[in-house]
């Protein structure tokens, strides 16, 4: 039962990634596309923890673990790059 | 029944990712935007972290998933305090149908400096006023 669930959840993710995708290339302005880099972050860590168990190896779980410590600093670190004279709107 | 356990709480999660997803995209503007995927996809992501623990049972693995579950939720409202306020301040366009924005007339936007609006009013204490 748990491969086809992985499968599933898989295919869940990568629609909600696809969508993501979308207002990173569409979002008006630069933090529009800053949260959407953070929202695909954590999309990727799920898709590294259900590939965990779908290959049951917990090995993954480490990998995930450092992708979202690394997001968190890309995000403070736009964050603060917009906030200090940065181009808001990069049209 | 563990691995019935672990399909429910990870479809659960991948889910309310997927809602965060549609939410990124059909919001009318930023601050919206950030309230979908913010809380949705910080759960999701914690929700699915709680499944590899519950599939893997094993300490080692335990401690590394709820590591992840700790950081997702204390990192996500840090990242999205910060990235909402440079949003705020670069001028990211409300929703036209916003109806209050307090925030507007208080905050210098350049010097950075948020008003209380009591400035004009004299409430210092009657002691301080008589020293002056």
């Amino acid at each position: 039962m748990i491969e086809w669930v992985t499968l599933a959840t898989m295919l869940i993710l990568v629609l909600a990634l696809v969508l993501t995708f979308v207002r990173l290339v569409v979002g008006p302005s630069l933090a529009d596309r800053v949260v959407a880099l953070e929202l695909i972050a954590l999309i990727a860590v799920g898709i590294m923890i259900v590939y965990a168990i779908q290959v049951e190896r917990a090995a993954f779980l480490d990998v995930a673990l450092v992708l979202a410590l690394t997001a968190f600093m890309a995000a403070v670190g736009f964050a603060r790059f917009l906030e200090r004279g940065g181009s808001g709107h990069n049209e | 029944m563990s691995e019935t356990l672990t399909a429910i709480i990870m479809l659960l999660g991948a889910l309310l990712v997927l809602i965060g997803a549609i939410g990124a995209v059909r919001m009318p503007d930023l601050l919206l935007r950030m309230h979908a995927t913010t809380k949705a996809g910080a759960l999701g992501t914690g929700l699915i972290a709680v499944a590899a623990a519950i599939f893997f049972v094993d300490t080692g693995v335990t401690v590394r998933s709820l590591a992840i579950v700790a950081f997702v939720i204390l990192t996500a409202p840090v990242a999205a305090h910060m990235i909402g306020r440079a949003g705020y301040f670069t001028g990211a366009p409300l929703w036209d149908k916003t109806l209050k924005d307090e925030l507007r007339q208080r905050l210098d936007r350049h010097g950075h400096y948020l008003h209380s609006g009591l400035e004009d009013t004299d409430d210092t204490p009657r002691s301080d006023r008589d020293s002056q």
